[in-house]
């Protein structure tokens, strides 16, 4: 063999390895009714959280509870429940930390609105700046240049 | 000169957040379960090594229990085993071995193997009643009251530490309250 066709097939066999290696996200069959019902599993599934592993989410992860729980929402969408009632069924038993997205209530006031009041901060530092700027310049206008 | 003092400001408040998120990160593992204080949820579960035999929530009211999810398959459950073992001993309460997602002769051959400290054990087999108590991590324990609420729950490995200070007391005010 060439130097050069040992080379591409080297590489192609470690192309092949990676792909192999590369773990999809495992996806028992679900059978549906209408693209509607499969879009709304693919949703619900991304935002609710595997309790086991718990930075990912149940259509990612490939814990024996993720299977379960996706398996418990298929059930449920197939039953005619809406996501609320789906997301309701998690957050009575998981608690509010299933979702992904917090929902905004009391306790979680802080976490949506801090970014707002960190922006009215950094506003009112940049206020005060310009102001003091401005005023220097005016005073020492041999400054300007 | 004072305004070089802001960045050390900034500074030390990023590092009390950092010490803050931590400790928030530490205690994840040990989130608060919604089911305190709430009814435990309904079931009728087969009993194991009992052909036929059915045991349900309704017939356990009236007294307090303690709900242990475990299986042959959880090395914690093994490593806990002496704890519930020694809990049994004092007779305290009525304890409810909740084996899910496990294989029945696993399990009658692990209680065997180690001993058998439940009053009862009950077969989940496809761990739609340990969704229904919320539970993600094997073991867990819940303590319910007489009337069926649930009033504490603990995640991972019973110690004996938090026997005394989390299980026995609650017992207490239970017997003191009735």
């Amino acid at each position: 063999m060439k130097p050069s066709k040992i080379f591409i097939f080297i590489l192609t066999l470690t192309l092949s390895v990676s792909v192999l290696a590369q773990r999809s996200p495992v996806q028992e069959p679900m059978v549906f009714e209408n693209q509607q019902q499969e879009d709304r599993f693919n949703q619900l599934t991304q935002e609710l959280r595997c309790l086991v592993c718990q930075n990912q989410n149940l259509a990612d992860s490939d814990a024996q509870l993720a299977h379960d729980l996706r398996a418990e929402v298929h059930e449920m969408l197939m039953a005619g429940k809406s996501n609320d009632d789906i997301k309701l069924f998690m957050v009575e038993r998981y608690g509010d930390f299933v979702l992904y997205r917090p929902p905004v209530q009391q306790n979680t006031y802080l976490l949506w609105l801090a970014p707002l009041g960190l922006l009215l901060i950094g506003a009112l530092i940049l206020r005060v700046n310009v102001k003091k700027r401005a005023a220097l310049l005016d005073s020492n206008p041999s400054e300007e240049q | 000169m004072n305004s070089r003092i802001y960045p050390l400001l900034g500074f030390v408040l990023l590092v009390v957040l950092l010490v803050v998120g931590l400790q928030i990160a530490d205690r994840k593992t040990n989130l608060p379960s919604p089911l305190i204080d709430k009814p435990v949820p309904v079931f009728d579960l087969p009993v194991l090594a009992s052909e036929g035999q059915n045991m349900s929530k309704d017939s356990l009211l009236g007294k307090p229990y303690l709900v242990n999810f475990w299986g042959s398959w959880c090395v914690t459950c093994r490593a806990e085993h002496p704890v519930v073992t020694e809990l049994a001993k004092l007779n305290a309460v009525y304890i409810v071995g909740m084996n899910f997602r496990d294989e029945p002769e696993d399990a009658i051959a692990w209680l065997k193997r180690w001993g058998n400290p439940y009053d009862v054990s009950l077969i989940d087999f496809d761990g739609r009643v340990s969704i229904d108590f919320g539970v993600y991590a094997a073991p867990e324990t819940f303590l319910v009251d007489p009337s069926g609420t649930i009033v504490f729950k603990h995640l991972g490995q019973l110690t004996w530490d938090v026997v005394e200070t989390e299980i026995l007391p609650r017992l207490a005010n239970m017997e003191s309250g009735s």
